[in-house]
C-alpha cells in the first residue's frame, strides 16, 4: 500500500516535470529562437497564407509542376489527416492486373502515367517518384528528374523558354544536406509560386 | 552516397555509445557527474515531494511491485485523459473523447513502451493528451526499462545480497539525468530544422490550385495540423517509444523535415540501447562483456539491414512494364529521405523496439518488409527497447551459456554466477511468452468471427462464409494481407509498435486483444527478469575455471547470435512463408 502511495505521488511529480514543464520550456525556446519554423514555415502572399514550405499541395493543371501522388482522404494533400497509400507491391490497385477477359486493368501507377502523358509531359520513361504515392501524402518535394520530366510541358503551356523554366527549377532545388544526407529534391509549391510570379 | 550515409551512421553511433554509456553508469550508480550541480536539486526535490528514500534497497519482489504499480497508475491516467479530453483545455481542434476500446489499447501501448497506434494523432488527440498522457509515458516507460536492466546488472554482480537497488531512485535518475537533458537538446535542434513546436491552432492555407475531394466537391483550403511536436518527437526517438504525433509518424514533413533530422532521429533510436551495453560492461567491471553484447547486436542488425536496402533499391519488377524509369520502390517513401534512409530506419526502428516509421512498411517489397518483421520476432533484443533490449539480450546470453554447458557437460555460469534450474525457467518464460503471444493472437484473429455476424453482403466472404476479424482488417489482397496481420501481432506481442499501416486495427477486437498482448509482453517479461536478478544476487561468485566459457570472445558473439536466430527461426518460419514468402515468389514470377 505504501508503494502505491509512492507510485501515485512520483507519477504526479514526473507528469508535471515531463508533461508540462518540459514541453513548455521547449516551446518557449523554439518560439524565441526559431519562431517562423516552430509555427510551420508558413508562406504568405499578399497577407494571405498560401501554404507551408514543408507541406505539399495538389497540382494537376498542366501549367504547374505536379507533386507526387497523395493518398490522403478525402482529397489529396489533406494536411489535417496524413496518410500513405499502404498498397503492397503486388496489389492490383497499385500495379494493375490482367483481367479475366485478357485485357489489362490499370492500377494507380498506370492511371497516373496516363494522366501525365495526357497533360503533355515528355514521352519516355517516367521518373518513379512522380507516379508513386509518398509516405505522408504531404511530400513537398519531387526528384530533379521528375521536375526535368515536366519542364517542357510547363514551358510550352506558359509560353516560357525551357531555359527560363529550368532556371527556376534550379533555384528551388536543394542539394543533399551538407553534401551528404538525403536526396536532392525540388520544392514543388515554391517552384509553382515562383512560376506564377514570373510573368 | 546511400551506402556512405549508412556507414557514417554506424561510425557515429558507436562513437557516441562509449561516452554516454560511461556517463549513464555513473548516474545509475548514484555517483556525481558534471550535471549533478545543475540537476541534483531537481532530483532531491522529486524525492522529497514523493516521499522517497533513495538509499533504501529493495528485494526483487518489492522492486517488481513498484515497477508494475507505477506503470498501472500511468496506464489509468492515459486512459482517463483520452476519455475526457473533450472537456479539457489545450484542445484547439476540438477533439472529442476517445472511444473506450481505443483508449485502453493506447494506454496499454504507451505504458508498455510499445507505442502501437490504432488512431491517427492529428485527427484524434488534443495537444493536452499528447503532452500530458502520451509524452509523459514516453519518458517514464523508457526510464522503467533502464531501471529494470540496471537491477538485473546489480543482481549479476552482487555477492550474496538480497537487494537489487531502489526502483524509485533508478526511475528518477534515468529521467532527470539521461532522458530529459538529451530530449531538450535534441528537440531544439529539431525545431531549428523546421519541426513545429507551437500551441497555436491548426493553420489554414489558400490552395494555389483548387482540388476536388472524392465526391467531386471543390476544395480551396488546406488545414495544416500543428502542435507541440518537436518536444514529443525527441523523447519518442530517444526512449524507443515511437508513437508519432501525426498519423504517418516520422514520414510527416513536420515530424521529420530534413535529412539531418532523419539522421539524428535514427541515431536517437539506437543511441541509449547501444550505450547501455557500455554501461553494462562498466558496471560489471569488465568492459569487454559490454562490447561483446554490442557486437552481437550490431552484427544481427547488419544481417537484416543489408538485404532490406538491396530489396528496396532493386524494387518492384512490375514498374518496368509500367514504363517507369527505375524499379526502385518509391511507393510509400519520401523524396527528401530516399530509399537507403527509409530502409535504415525500417530496420533500426524494429531492431530497437521503437516502431516509429519514416516510410510506409506496408508498401515495402516482400523481402524489404520481411526484414523489419523478423527483427521484431527476434524478441526485441537487437538493441531492443531502452533497457528492455539489453535485459532481453542478457537473458539470451544466459541461455547461450546454458546451451554451451550442455554441449560440454558442465554447469553453466555467466559472469561468475552459476546458472541453475530457476534461472533457466525464468529465461524460458522471457523467450517463449512473446513467441506465443504473436502466434496465438495471429491465429485467434484469423478464426475469430466478425461479430455480430453481419447480415447481407457486407462481412461475408466468398460463398457466404463469415469473415474473421483478422481477414476483415486486411487492406491488401492475397499473402500481403496475411503479412499485415502477422506484422501487427509481431509488433504488439514484442512491444515494438510499428505497423503495416493499411491494416485496420482500430476496432474493439484488435484493440482489446492487442492491448492485452502488449501488457503481457512487457510485464510478464519484466517480472521473470527481476526474478533472475534476485536469484543471481543471492549467489556466491565462483572463480572462472578451465571449464568456464569466456563470454567476451568472438566465439561467444557468434553463438549468441546463432541462439537468437535459431529460436526465432524455429518459431516463425512457417508463418513467414505464408506471407512474405509466397508474395516474393509471386512478385518475381510476375503473377499478381
Amino acid at each position: 500500500m505504501r508503494e502505491l502511495a509512492t507510485a501515485v505521488r512520483i507519477f504526479v511529480v514526473l507528469t508535471i516535470l515531463t508533461g508540462v514543464l518540459y514541453p513548455l520550456v521547449v516551446t518557449g525556446i523554439a518560439q524565441v529562437a526559431f519562431k517562423e519554423k516552430a509555427n510551420g514555415s508558413l508562406i504568405q502572399r499578399r497577407g494571405q497564407v498560401v501554404g507551408s514550405r514543408l507541406i505539399g499541395q495538389p497540382f494537376d493543371d498542366p501549367r504547374y509542376f505536379w507533386s507526387r501522388p497523395s493518398a490522403t482522404a478525402p482529397f489529396p494533400y489533406n494536411a489535417a489527416a496524413s496518410s500513405g497509400s499502404n498498397l503492397g507491391p503486388t496489389n492490383p490497385a497499385l500495379i494493375g492486373e490482367m483481367g479475366s477477359d485478357g485485357k489489362p486493368i490499370s492500377g494507380a501507377i498506370a492511371d497516373r502515367v496516363a494522366a501525365l502523358k495526357a497533360a503533355g509531359s515528355d514521352d519516355g520513361p517516367v521518373p518513379t517518384d512522380l507516379v508513386t504515392a509518398s509516405a505522408s501524402g504531404l511530400d513537398p518535394n519531387i526528384s530533379p528528374e521528375a521536375a526535368e520530366f515536366q519542364v517542357a510541358r510547363v514551358a510550352k503551356v506558359r509560353g516560357l523558354t525551357t531555359e527560363r523554366v529550368r532556371e527556376l527549377v534550379k533555384a528551388h532545388t536543394s542539394e543533399r544536406q551538407i553534401g551528404l544526407f538525403g536526396e536532392p529534391v525540388v520544392n514543388v509549391l515554391e517552384l509553382n509560386l515562383a512560376l506564377d510570379g514570373s510573368k | 552516397m546511400g551506402w556512405l550515409q549508412i556507414a557514417l551512421y554506424f561510425v557515429v553511433l558507436l562513437l557516441c555509445a562509449k561516452p554516454l554509456g560511461l556517463f549513464m553508469a555513473k548516474v545509475l550508480e548514484g555517483q556525481p557527474t558534471w550535471l549533478s550541480r545543475l540537476l541534483g536539486p531537481l532530483e532531491r526535490l522529486i524525492y522529497r515531494l514523493s516521499g522517497i528514500k533513495p538509499d533504501t534497497e529493495q528485494s526483487w519482489k518489492t522492486y517488481a511491485v513498484a515497477a508494475i504499480l507505477f506503470n498501472l497508475v500511468g496506464m489509468l491516467a492515459v486512459y482517463a485523459l483520452q476519455r475526457v479530453q473533450g472537456c479539457l483545455p489545450l484542445n484547439p481542434a476540438g477533439m472529442a473523447g476517445v472511444a473506450p476500446d481505443s483508449s485502453f489499447n493506447t494506454a496499454s501501448s504507451f505504458a508498455t513502451n510499445t507505442n502501437w497506434q490504432g488512431y491517427g494523432g492529428e485527427s484524434t488527440m488534443s495537444y493536452l493528451t499528447q503532452m500530458l498522457a502520451l509524452g509523459v509515458q514516453n519518458f517514464v516507460s523508457a526510464a522503467t526499462g533502464i531501471a529494470v536492466v540496471v537491477a538485473l546488472i546489480r543482481g549479476i554482480r552482487a555477492r550474496e545480497a538480497s537487494a537489487i537497488g531502489n526502483f524509485w531512485a533508478d526511475l528518477t535518475r534515468s529521467t532527470v539525468y539521461i532522458l530529459l537533458p538529451l530530449s531538450l537538446l535534441l528537440s531544439i535542434v529539431f525545431v531549428s530544422q523546421g519541426m513545429v513546436q507551437t500551441f497555436q491552432p491548426f493553420a489554414k492555407a489558400q490552395l494555389v490550385q483548387a482540388a476536388k475531394d472524392t465526391d467531386g466537391k471543390p476544395v480551396i483550403e488546406q488545414t495544416i495540423a500543428l502542435g507541440p511536436v518537436a518536444s514529443q518527437v525527441a523523447i519518442k526517438q530517444l526512449g524507443t517509444n515511437g508513437g508519432g504525433f501525426f498519423n504517418v509518424n516520422s514520414a510527416h514533413p513536420f515530424e521529420n523535415p530534413t535529412p539531418l533530422t532523419n539522421f539524428l532521429s535514427v541515431l536517437a533510436i539506437l543511441l541509449i540501447p547501444a550505450a547501455l551495453c557500455v554501461t553494462f560492461g562498466e558496471m560489471v567491471k569488465d568492459r569487454r562483456q559490454g562490447w561483446a553484447v554490442l557486437a552481437a547486436m550490431t552484427a544481427l542488425l547488419l544481417i537484416f539491414l543489408v538485404p532490406c536496402i538491396m530489396a528496396e533499391k532493386s524494387g518492384n519488377p512490375a514498374f518496368k512494364s509500367l514504363g517507369l524509369a527505375t524499379t526502385a520502390n518509391w511507393e510509400g517513401k519520401e523524396a527528401r529521405l530516399g530509399i537507403e534512409n527509409s530502409a535504415l530506419w525500417a530496420t533500426t526502428t524494429t531492431a530497437a523496439s521503437n516502431g516509429s516509421v519514416n516510410a510506409m512498411h506496408d508498401s515495402f517489397t516482400p523481402v524489404g518488409g520481411l526484414m523489419p518483421m523478423v527483427l521484431m520476432q527476434l524478441g526485441e533484443v537487437v538493441f531492443g527497447g531502452v533497457g528492455s533490449g539489453l535485459y532481453g539480450m542478457l537473458v539470451f546470453a544466459i541461455v547461450t551459456v546454458f546451451v554451451a554447458g550442455l554441449m560440454v557437460g558442465r554447469t553453466p555460469e555467466y559472469l561468475g554466477k552459476k546458472i541453475e534450474a530457476f534461472e533457466m525457467k525464468m529465461a524460458s518464460l522471457v523467450i517463449l511468452i512473446p513467441c506465443c503471444l504473436v502466434l496465438i493472437c495471429t491465429a485467434l484473429a484469423l478464426v475469430w468471427p466478425t461479430s455480430p455476424p453481419p447480415s447481407g453482403e457486407e462481412g461475408l466472404g466468398a460463398g457466404g462464409t463469415i469473415v474473421s476479424q483478422g481477414v476483415k482488417g486486411m487492406a491488401n489482397p492475397g499473402p500481403h494481407g496475411f503479412s499485415e496481420l502477422l506484422y501487427a501481432y509481431s509488433s504488439m506481442g514484442n512491444n515494438n509498435g510499428s505497423a503495416f499501416a493499411g491494416f485496420s486495427a482500430n476496432v474493439p477486437f484488435h484493440n482489446f486483444l492487442g492491448g492485452i498482448a502488449m501488457w503481457l509482453s512487457r510485464f510478464w517479461l519484466m517480472v521473470p527478469v527481476l526474478a533472475i536478478a534476485g536469484s543471481l544476487a543471492r549467489k556466491k561468485v565462483v572463480p572462472a575455471g578451465p571449464g568456464t566459457l569466456p563470454t567476451h570472445t568472438m566465439l561467444f558473439v557468434v553463438m549468441l547470435c546463432s541462439v537468437v536466430l535459431i529460436v526465432a527461426g524455429l518459431t516463425f518460419v512457417p508463418a513467414l512463408v505464408l506471407g512474405p514468402g509466397i508474395e516474393q515468389l509471386r512478385m518475381s514470377g510476375g503473377r499478381h
